[in-house]
């Protein structure tokens, strides 16, 4: 479980955040609006491309990921604030390094997202500590098709 | 138009390109999707937040850049995917009325070792505001067909 205070985190804390099902409907409506390159909007461009067969855009994989992400954390404030526990404000993300796609996502395929606690340090502003995740999402094969650490301010306990 | 291929990436190259508006609309619709925080979700509800207005998801920047690159050469390009992404930073941002373009920087290209047929590029994205602020910037490679590869395939 991951918590929602700088203090209450621990490097190499890890959650499932959730898990989705990428249909084809959903593949190719994200890329025509985002990534409209053939092979996530047509079978036969997917069966001809690199990746074998229709797939989805990476940003697709990484913005759903991030859509559990947040389902995730409000649940977790859903059930603080009914415990009557002061909520923090939420922080805002920095930026993402070494975003890796290892494997397609093709129609049909269930991924399941977690994320895990890599690094933790204060920062100037004493209301802000600075928390290093990896986000990681695997296919219902077990295969990675998502991977990239995130630097994101959380707001510290009593500030 | 012709297609593009590693050949056509020197490096070096600078290239301007986009014109992006960005709505509230779109900046909700997209969050109610996929990044449904306060700041994202409509101006009241942003109003209490660390950002106090509402902004676009960095992640719906990032997709709007990646919609501009198809839109200037991708489309038209023999890409081949990309593996990934090294670095992605949201510097400043993003808000409705805000107009959107892209400036790419081509940093290197070199022949793949295991597959000979294709190249990698390595890009550099600056997503670029209406004042010529940096909002973000983007640096990822992209495998590309050689030219003489697809031409023997023919």
């Amino acid at each position: 479980m991951i918590a929602l205070f700088y203090e209450d985190h621990r490097v190499g804390q890890t959650a499932v955040v959730g898990a989705c099902e990428f249909t084809r409907e959903a593949i190719v409506a994200f890329a025509r609006a985002y990534d409209p390159q053939p092979f996530h909007l047509d079978d036969a461009a997917g069966a001809a491309s690199p990746f074998g067969s229709l797939c989805a855009s990476g940003w697709h994989t990484a913005c759903v990921g991030m859509r559990a992400l947040i389902d995730y954390r409000e649940a977790q404030r859903t059930a603080a604030a009914a415990r009557g526990e002061p909520l923090p404000p939420l922080g805002v993300g920095a930026g993402i390094r070494a975003m890796r796609w290892a494997n397609p996502v093709r129609p049909g395929a269930v991924v399941t997202y977690s994320a895990r606690i890599e690094a933790m340090r204060e920062t100037k502003r004493p209301q802000w500590g600075l928390i290093s995740s990896r986000a990681i999402g695997v296919d219902q094969h077990g295969r990675e098709v998502l991977s990239y650490l995130c630097h994101v301010l959380v707001a510290r306990r009593g500030r | 138009m012709d297609r593009l291929y590693f050949e056509d990436f020197p490096p070096g190259e600078i290239a301007e390109y986009g014109d992006a508006p960005v709505t509230a609309e779109a900046i909700v619709e997209f969050a109610r999707q996929f990044d449904p925080q306060p700041f994202h979700l409509g101006q009241e509800a942003a109003r209490d937040s660390l950002a106090g207005e509402l902004i676009a998801s960095g992640w719906h920047t990032a997709a709007m850049l990646m919609r501009m690159n198809c839109d200037e050469f991708l489309s038209r390009a023999a890409s081949q995917g990309a593996p990934g992404v090294e670095e992605l930073d949201w510097i400043k941002p993003v808000k409705p009325g805000d107009r959107l373009r892209a400036r790419r920087a081509t940093l290197s290209a070199r022949p793949s070792r295991s597959r000979p047929a294709l190249g990698v590029i390595e890009f550099r994205f600056d997503v670029v505001n209406q004042n010529a602020e940096i909002v973000m910037t983007q640096k990822n490679a992209i495998f590309f067909l050689r030219r003489g590869a697809a031409e023997a395939a023919r």
